[in-house]
């Protein structure tokens, strides 16, 4: 029977409570607000996970891990286009390009992180196929979902404290002029560095992210380190049009001038 | 008749009926609902769409006080509110040090919404547990160009010295033409 609903009711930590509890086996296919995740589960263990559109052919997962270099990944991925995962890590292992090991946390990392992906997920449809099998040839794994659900909500729980703190990515950043604030004397790491080098009041942060090849987590945390430290404060980007203004019954300066003294003159008097 | 309106804003439960009641001339038009998430209930209403308070300046001028609702979910009317707003005033509880990172959050998107002067009140300074400003501003990141006033929201005299701050805060822009 399938497990139909919106992550607005149902969250993808009780649904992996859920799948985990009741050890079902099957498919659970996640239309999150901008991808589509594909997660499989064999007796409540997680085997299988593919996000949206990305390459999940074992040789991408090895060259995203780093153990294969672009050059190897051209190679394999040129000759063995008829290969299945499950054929070409034999084959690797048995040419001594990698080691079974090597193989296996790869895919480990890649399953468990999109898993991590999609628990920021709070708007989107899922949808669990009962006995629905990872695709044919695909590698499996057996991971246990305790750990990964104590660790996504966390993750979660991180992810709303920085939304509270950052509720948009319309907004820039400048570099606050406070004595004391500066950057020389700050240890940075490098996807720090990457960000501030693009601080400027023209760049919103959804543009800096984008640049920089970050998801919104990412570009959250590391703003919100560099907001904490004072180094930095939130601006309205350049450009963009002022929404309201305040209004006056007079134009002219002086005028309002008078009416603000007007107004501190009654205000004393209260 | 002309009219100017400042908006007074903060989180739940920060004291932004009492201060807007505390100067009004008229009775508050307060809307008012009984509080339904046990998470919010320390008091017993919270305001859902707007307190509205008046100071009449003279036959020619009134000021309007607006007051926001604190809970997030109402958020939805800020943006209504600080419609053409002369100046804000955000309230912060000293002595709920949990709120802080709402106010400050509260303060952004205010900011967001309109580029006039602000103040931000530290209120309940009267209270034991209430955190000192000093303390408040860092936690805040307040810039120390924007002014952070000690406040009790019921004694008049302090919402008057709010209110002047801020007023002063605009005259002051006015003199320097950033207003």
């Amino acid at each position: 029977m399938a497990l139909k609903g919106n992550l607005r009711d149902f969250s993808i930590n009780q649904l992996l409570n859920l799948i985990n509890l009741a050890q079902k086996t099957g498919t659970l296919i996640v239309e999150g607000p901008n991808d589509s995740a594909w997660v499989s589960f064999r007796d409540g263990k997680l085997a299988y996970s593919k996000m949206g559109a990305e390459d999940d052919a074992l040789v991408a997962v090895l060259h995203r891990a780093n153990k294969l270099t672009r050059a190897q990944y051209n190679t394999i991925k040129t000759r063995a286009t008829h290969m299945s995962d499950k054929e070409l890590g034999l084959l690797l292992i048995n040419a001594n390009y990698i080691s079974q090991e090597d193989i296996l946390s790869s895919l480990r990392t890649e399953f468990v992180g999109i898993l991590h992906r999609i628990f920021t997920w709070v708007e989107g449809l899922f949808n669990f196929e009962d006995e629905s099998p990872p695709p044919d040839g695909k590698i499996t794994l057996q991971i246990g979902l305790e750990n990964i659900i104590m660790d996504g909500s966390r993750r979660l729980r991180e992810w709303e404290q920085l939304q509270d703190e950052i509720p948009s990515l319309d907004i820039a950043l400048s570099f606050t002029d406070r004595p004391g604030a500066d950057l020389r004397n700050v240890n940075l790491s490098v996807e720090e560095w990457r960000v501030v080098s693009y601080i400027n009041p023209k760049n919103t942060l959804r543009q800096i992210a984008n640049t920089t090849k970050m998801n919104d987590l990412e570009i959250r945390k590391i703003v919100y380190g560099l907001l904490q430290a004072g180094l930095v404060e939130m601006v309205r980007p350049v450009g963009v049009v002022v929404p309201q203004k305040p209004v006056l019954p007079t134009a002219n300066t002086e005028e309002q001038k008078s009416l603000v003294n007007r107004l501190i003159t009654r205000i004393r008097s209260l | 008749m002309q009219t100017v309106k400042m908006v007074v804003t903060g989180p739940f439960s920060s004291g932004k009926t009492e201060f807007i009641q505390t100067v009004s001339e008229i009775d508050v038009v307060a809307t008012e609902r009984k509080i339904s998430s046990e998470a919010e209930r320390i008091k017993e209403t919270t305001t859902v769409a707007m307190d509205f308070g008046r100071i009449t300046v003279d036959d020619n001028l009134v000021l309007y006080l607006f007051g926001t609702p604190g809970q997030k979910r109402f958020d939805f009317m800020w943006e209504i509110l600080s419609e053409g707003m002369l100046g804000f005033i955000v309230m912060v509880d000293s002595t709920r040090p949990e709120t802080f990172r709402e106010a400050r959050s509260i303060l952004e998107t205010f900011r967001a919404y309109a580029p006039t002067p602000y103040v931000v009140a530290a209120n309940k300074q009267d209270m034991d547990d209430a955190w000192s400003v000093d303390d408040m501003r860092i936690a805040l990141r307040l810039d120390p160009k924007i002014k952070l006033l000690p406040c009790v929201a019921l004694e008049k005299e302090e919402v008057k010295k709010v209110l002047l701050e801020l007023l002063y805060s605009i005259l002051a822009e006015m003199e320097a033409g950033t207003f």
